[in-house]
């Protein structure tokens, strides 16, 4: 399996099933760990970055969960390639834009990743359609054994895994869901969720991370701390938060559907016209158009359509993933064309 | 529109509330929503919060430890300041008494209870967890919170039947 390969892979998380899967896209736990003694990651001169690379590799193709994995070395790969890997959720921005012994390491469906070389040393991610937190710890606390089986994690008794920043110390772990709420955005009711939420110990953040905008109505919620608590509390806490919102976001649903359905509809509507016609269109109209589209499958409205076509063309009407598909370099203004063609194409519109 | 509370100011702030499955709507002025204490749209300021390398800068004392450097990283107290992040494993050693404070301001708690590595002595490991759940389980009686005490009451359970079960084999 190479990068390429990777495009049209069926990626799990896209799939738009699971738990909750109107509301809920996806479900992910990472986990940081550092080996002990050696400099973390962001600390570490060339020479080291590449002995953590060398010590910790092994350990990672000797897990049973991680045989046959993709590894890719950042270095070797094309500014595009990273792009694509970024816009996949496979890797973070920081690690798209390091350069020397930074690695990652995909597994099938793309449900485990791990980022080698980040700031920490290790950053194992599981990712799992829908609400499936349940899912996701089980398989990364089997991975998190096996590889301590060989290395030395750097851990004290008072202070659980020790880490890079120390807002992770501790478990080192963060248990986020990626969620659409349109209808609690339409309704202005978001902000005062996002408000409430700071006494709950959840974080916010955009599509993307860590000071990324709420593109196309997607949020991502995760705990706000690692310490002073175990990892099934911490999940729980998180899920509890997250059922909460999945209950506000249904109701604000429910009311639009009863008291504006006309406009509501009129919206979903427009929206999916809009991308079923358009010739020239950028991602971010994209985005928010096709996040429109999603709440009229999700609401019944649109019945034509499934769910992981709309995922799929989330992703794949990202910059990156359009030249992948090209294999070249685009423009903007030919990736705006281009986007256009496959979204008339998936979406059954005219073909000139 | 005026704001539906002064009836003065130019509504500028719309807010919709469902308040039991009916849609409200409000119009209000700047000044007006600023009182009713509604946040305007400022997502995202409000995560980030604990994670900003800038808080951790300021929480940090600048003399308590100036000049310490970790021996085994090279990395000095200034740096850890600058940047919010340790050097190594062993910068926590090194910056301990001023980590621990800043740990409790970050966490609210400055004591792992989560998992502990599988390579170290399982059974001493085991007893201090079991301990550190015993404590919980009081406090959560104290605080009422006796749905989270019978969850903690049975993790102390499966513990206590784990512990002999492990020093056999």
């Amino acid at each position: 399996m190479g990068l390429d390969d990777l495009i049209y892979q069926n990626t799990e998380w896209l799939k738009g099933t699971g738990p909750q899967s109107n509301i809920v896209i996806s479900s992910r736990i990472r986990l940081a760990r550092n080996v002990e003694k050696l400099p973390f990651s962001h600390w570490a001169d060339e020479q080291k970055e590449k002995e953590i690379l060398v010590l910790v590799q092994p350990a990672i193709q000797s897990s049973n969960y991680l045989k046959n994995m993709l590894f890719l070395k950042l270095s070797d790969l094309s500014r595009l390639d990273k792009q694509f890997l970024l816009e996949r959720h496979l890797i973070s921005r920081e690690h798209a834009e390091g350069k020397n012994s930074k690695a990652v390491v995909i597994s099938e469906k793309e449900i485990i990743s791990i980022m080698i070389n980040e700031e920490d040393h290790l950053r194992v991610q599981v990712l799992q359609s829908g609400f499936n937190f349940t899912e996701a710890w089980r398989l990364i606390s089997k991975i998190d054994e096996e590889i301590q089986a060989t290395l030395n994690f750097a851990f004290s008794s008072r202070w659980g895994y020790l880490t890079a920043c120390p807002t992770n110390v501790g478990t080192g772990m963060r248990a986020s869901v990626m969620l659409h709420l349109p209808a609690l955005v339409m309704t202005k009711q978001i902000s005062r969720v996002l408000q409430a939420l700071d006494k709950l110990s959840v974080a916010a953040r955009g599509l993307y991370g860590e000071g990324t905008e709420a593109l196309g109505n997607f949020f991502q919620f995760s705990n706000q701390i690692t310490l002073g608590h175990t990892e099934e509390d911490l999940i729980d806490n998180v899920e509890r938060v997250v059922k909460q919102i999945v209950t506000h976001e249904t109701e604000a649903r429910r009311v639009l559907m009863n008291q504006n359905k006309k406009r509501v509809s009129d919206r979903i509507w427009r929206s999916y016209g809009t991308l079923k016609n358009a010739h020239i269109i950028s991602s971010s109209e994209t985005i928010n158009l096709l996040s429109m589209v999603r709440l009229g499958v999700d609401m019944g409205i649109i019945k034509n359509i499934d769910r992981a076509k709309i995922n799929k063309l989330f992703i794949f009407s990202q910059p990156a993933h359009l030249q992948k598909m090209e294999n070249k370099i685009l423009t903007p203004m030919q990736r705006d064309i281009k986007r256009a063609d496959l979204l008339r194409k998936e979406l059954g519109g005219k073909d000139v | 529109m005026l704001c539906d509370i002064c009836g003065k100011e130019e509504a500028t702030v719309h807010i919709t509330e469902i308040v039991n499955g009916q849609m409200a709507e409000l119009h209000l002025c700047e000044e007006c929503a600023r009182k009713k204490n509604v946040a305007m749209e400022q997502h995202f300021s409000l995560s980030d919060l604990l994670g900003g390398l800038a808080d951790i800068g300021t929480v940090l004392d600048k003399t308590e430890m100036a000049g310490k450097r970790c021996s085994n990283c090279g990395m000095t107290y200034e740096d850890f300041r600058k940047m919010g992040r340790l050097g190594c494993s062993e910068c926590y050693v090194t910056f301990r008494d001023s980590l621990a404070s800043l740990l409790k301001r970050i966490h609210g708690s400055d004591h792992h209870l989560g998992r502990f590595p599988l390579d170290k002595d399982k059974k001493v490991k085991a007893k201090t967890r079991i301990q550190d759940l015993r404590a919980r389980l009081a406090a959560a009686i104290q605080l009422e919170e006796y749905e989270r005490a019978a969850k903690l009451r049975d993790q102390i359970r499966i513990m206590e039947r784990k512990g002999p079960e492990k020093t056999k084999t």
